[in-house]
């Protein structure tokens, strides 16, 4: 079928202003809308420009706004979709070109919960010993994989550019809850400010636009709670 | 442009090359060049696991590991390098644990661990739980906790920088590369003592694969174009089981819950092909299998594709066992396999050949052995060669975990002995600079996208499973063909901000460079092993072929070399599941 596609464009090197340009796509049972995307770049225009990679949703890349809702480009059926397909970058994050945002601001925030594990007590020869139940804490936030959906549809991260945001705080709660983690203090010491934590309205838009079906509101309410908990 | 100097440059941010900056960091000033966010990289697809002989489910010993690797490899794997994976696989399953990787656990709390196809107990006999996982997103665990322990390293990223060749000192030494940095439009110079290859696979340059868009094999076209060569190209693994028409991954999973392969005819044709283990067999004969129905019209609605049933597992069953397929097949394909057969068909996976190194991951120059100074390579790039004629699987992700940890460990040593780094030759980048600006300015008539397609529709119809004389001639006079049409191609983006049509013209560039040598190796090798299996030529022969190809780019062919396959304690034999 013949769909169209109306889609956003922005060249630094030559536009002022962004505007949008359609694109009439034939679009076989099965497809994508990154199938579409590869179909216009291949096909009908060069200059059209996106990030993508593995195609199946585990990379992360295309991530954008398709029909007014952040999801990755090549998990989206273009059969669900109605009328016009409108396709645009994330919001809130500075254009590059085209379908292309600035990731740093939101890896530098990212860095800032220090997303990594800290473990001072030496490990043995083996493994440390987790139990499943303990295991299980992490599912839900070990399986982000970073393409920024959540933090772009936050209305709070609109608001504040200071905010840590979703994806960051998701981040954080899978080291504070991973048993074998000792930075817990370290990380509630930056999680616990204006521009953390208490940030997050509890709006849900988060957990409705990630498109691994996680739910960021959730963990930041478990992180508000242990930071109450430690606190008094 | 634009200068710097590091210690260490590692192109590619894949588990190979995140494992090597891990270490070199530790004393040396490292920087990781990668064309995409490192967290995109390719590994982070890896599903099924990483093996290693914990033995945390049943007794498990190195050596029976490294016994269902060697016959696994169809004995062309050379069993130093062999033995180095197995031994190695327990430690660096720990240190993936020490670095916080989430696997599963046992109810003892020790990392969980799967069985997987082609691992054995005792010498091929029983079954046995090998694969070390975590849920079915083993790599991207993996994946994620060497790029967050190397955030904690302060290893520099050049993330979305391009690599377009390698600099070599007058001595031969390799001193460092020349990226196109995508964003920003420009050329960066790297300065360094020791250069680490980690570019990941190739089977992009087939239309049916399970690879990213980004696996295009620019590392082995750096190496290639240096005047180096590289080993083994004509071996190159299909699965079974990709997702029609894309290719993209259903894991082995489905069929080991049970589920079926039919035809056309509705008939469950594993029957015919292996009547014992039917859908269980290994992937090499069920990708036969299946092929064999397409090729003869038993496609479903004779096309080129088969089904793989699952729905009289019932809902429950399938949300429960499989909910990653169903989710797959319906955002992949928009068939929900609890109604609907899945259509499948054999996909392009994994590479074995691939930059030949050492098992200290130096890469050679030729069959003695000789080696580039300062020059490395580890991961799916390089042929040390773990996997020989067949991979395994699960141990690819363990190769790129071992041999990223050992290329760390070899760069840390080299560097102590403080090699010199002469100055920059003046034109060392002029050679990119050419390639860039000519392809910017280019006008000729000639699609890079059009190209690209009919190079992967060929791989696909002449370089698949089934190999002969006469397709893969075929196949070879098309890719000169094309690379001489690559000559004329011209864009409609001529802007430098992150140009993604200029990358992808590259990339194309870099694909018709390394299915030169694979066909011509694969015509050579008059013989089936493992993934080649050549239909005028369906016997193994270890009086002529148990050796690696080498194979170099001279002027405009292909020149080919041989050397002995490393044997140290199993003898070559029959290979019966
Ligand atoms: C769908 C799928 C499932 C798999 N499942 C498993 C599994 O369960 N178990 C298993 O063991 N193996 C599995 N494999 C195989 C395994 O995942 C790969 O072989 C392995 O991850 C490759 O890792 P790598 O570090 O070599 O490269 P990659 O992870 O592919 O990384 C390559 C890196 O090189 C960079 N790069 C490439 N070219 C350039 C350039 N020109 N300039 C700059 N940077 C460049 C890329 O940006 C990237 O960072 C699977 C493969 C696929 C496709
Ligand atoms: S729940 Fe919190 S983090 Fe999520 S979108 Fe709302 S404010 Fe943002
Ligand atoms: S939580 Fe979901 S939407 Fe947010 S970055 Fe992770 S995967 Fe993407």
């Amino acid at each position: 079928m013949i769909r169209t596609f109306r889609i956003f464009r922005f060249d630094p090197e030559k536009d002022q202003e962004p505007s949008y340009r359609e694109y009439q796509v034939e679009c076989p049972k099965g497809s994508t809308v990154l199938d579409a995307l590869n179909e216009i770049k291949w096909r009908q225009d060069g200059t059209l420009s996106y990030r993508r990679s593995c195609r199946h949703g585990i990379c992360g890349s295309c991530a954008m706004t398709i029909n007014g809702k952040n999801n990755l480009a090549c998990e989206s059926q273009v059969e669900t979709l109605k009328g016009v397909i409108w396709v645009e970058p994330l919001r809130s994050f500075p254009i590059i070109k085209d379908l292309i945002v600035d990731m740093e601001p939101f890896y530098e925030r990212l860095k800032a919960v220090k997303p990594y594990f800290i473990a001072g007590t030496p490990p043995t020869d083996k493994e440390r010993l987790q139990s499943p139940e303990q295991r299980k804490l992490l599912d839900g936030s070990y399986e982000c994989i970073l393409c920024g959906c959540c933090t772009s549809s936050c209305p709070s991260y609109w608001a504040d550019k200071d905010f840590l945001g979703p994806a960051a705080l998701l981040k954080a709660y899978r080291f504070v809850f991973d048993s074998r983690d000792e930075g817990t203090q370290e990380r509630l010491v930056i999680l616990d400010n204006k521009h953390g934590l208490w940030r997050c309205h509890t709006i849900f838009n988060c957990a409705e636009a990630c498109p691994k079906g996680l739910n960021p509101t959730w963990a930041i309410g478990k992180l508000k709670q242990k930071v109450i908990r430690e606190k008094f | 442009m634009e200068f710097h100097r590091h210690d260490v440059v590692i192109v590619g941010a894949g588990l190979a090359g995140l494992f090597a900056g891990l270490y070199t960091s530790r004393e040396f000033d490292t920087a990781v060049v990668s064309k995409v966010y490192p967290i995109r990289s390719h590994s982070g697809a890896a599903q099924g696991g990483c093996a290693a002989s914990l033995g945390n489910m049943m007794e498990d010993r190195w050596e029976w590991h490294m016994y269902d690797t060697v016959r696994g490899s169809d004995y062309l794997g050379d069993q130093d390098a062999q033995e180095i994976v197995c031994r190695e696989a327990p430690l660096v399953i720990y240190e993936c644990e020490h670095l916080g990787v989430p696997f599963s656990r046992t109810p003892e709390g020790k990392i969980s661990q799967r069985p997987f196809g082609g691992h054995f107990s005792d010498f091929g006999k029983g079954p046995q739980k090998r694969a070390c996982h975590a849920a079915d997103r083993t790599g991207h665990v993996q994946l994620h906790t060497l790029y967050e322990t190397c955030v904690k390293q302060d290893v520099r990223f050049y993330s979305e920088f391009f690599t377009l060749q390698l600099i070599f000192a007058e001595n031969g030494a390799c001193r460092g590369i020349v990226a196109w940095d995508l964003r920003r439009g420009g050329m960066h110079v790297f300065h360094a003592k020791a250069v680490l290859l980690a570019t990941g696979g190739y089977a992009r340059a087939w239309k049916v694969t399970s690879n990213s868009h980004a696996n295009t094999g620019d590392g082995l076209s750096l190496v290639l174009r240096s005047g180096l060569p590289l080993e083994d190209m004509e071996f190159v693994q299909f699965h079974p089981t990709g997702l029609y028409p894309s290719g993209i991954l259903v894991t082995e999973g489905a069929r080991g819950e049970g589920g079926y392969l039919l035809n056309d005819k509705a008939e469950r044709f594993m029957e015919r092909y292996a009547p014992q283990k039917m859908e269980l067999a290994p992937r090499d004969v069920v990708s036969r299998s299946i092929q064999t129905e397409i090729d003869e019209g038993r496609g479903i609605g004779g096309k080129n594709f088969v089904h793989l049933d699952v729905r009289h597992l019932g809902e429950a069953k399938i949300m429960e066992a499989l909910p990653q397929i169903h989710e797959l097949a319906l955002k992949f394909t928009g068939v929900d396999c609890l109604k609907e057969p899945i259509p499948i068909l054999p996909t392009a996976h994994y590479s074995m050949g691939g930059i030949p190194t050492n098992t200290q991951t130096q890469v050679l120059k030729n069959s003695a052995g000789d080696i580039v100074e300062g020059l490395f390579a580890a991961g799916e790039c390089a042929c040390v060669s773990t996997h020989g004629a067949n991979r395994l699987g699960t141990n690819s992700t363990l190769e790129c975990c071992v041999f990223g940890r050992r290329a760390g460990i070899s760069m840390l040593k080299y560097l102590r002995e403080d090699p010199c780094l002469p100055d920059l030759p003046q034109d060392a980048a002029d050679q990119s600079i050419e390639r860039v600006e000519g392809l910017l300015e280019s006008k000729g008539s000639e699609s890079a996208a059009q190209i690209r397609e009919i190079l992967q529709s060929t791989m696909t119809e002449k370089m698949g499973i089934f190999r002969r004389e006469e397709t893969m001639k075929e196949c070879l006079a098309k890719i000169k063909e094309l690379q001489e049409r690559y000559k004329k191609i011209g864009l409609q983006d001529r802007g430098r901000v992150f140009n993604t049509e200029l990358m992808e013209a590259i990339e194309l560039g870099s694909m018709l460079d390394f299915v030169e040598p694979i066909v011509v190796g694969a015509i050579a090798r008059k013989e089936s092993r493992g993934a080649h299996f050549r239909k005028d030529y369906p016997k193994r022969d270890d009086q002529n072929w148990l050796k690696h190809t080498l194979a170099w780019k001279e002027g405009d062919s292909i020149r080919l070399d041989f050397k002995p396959v490393v044997i140290t304690r199993f003898q070559p034999e029959e290979r019966k599941y």
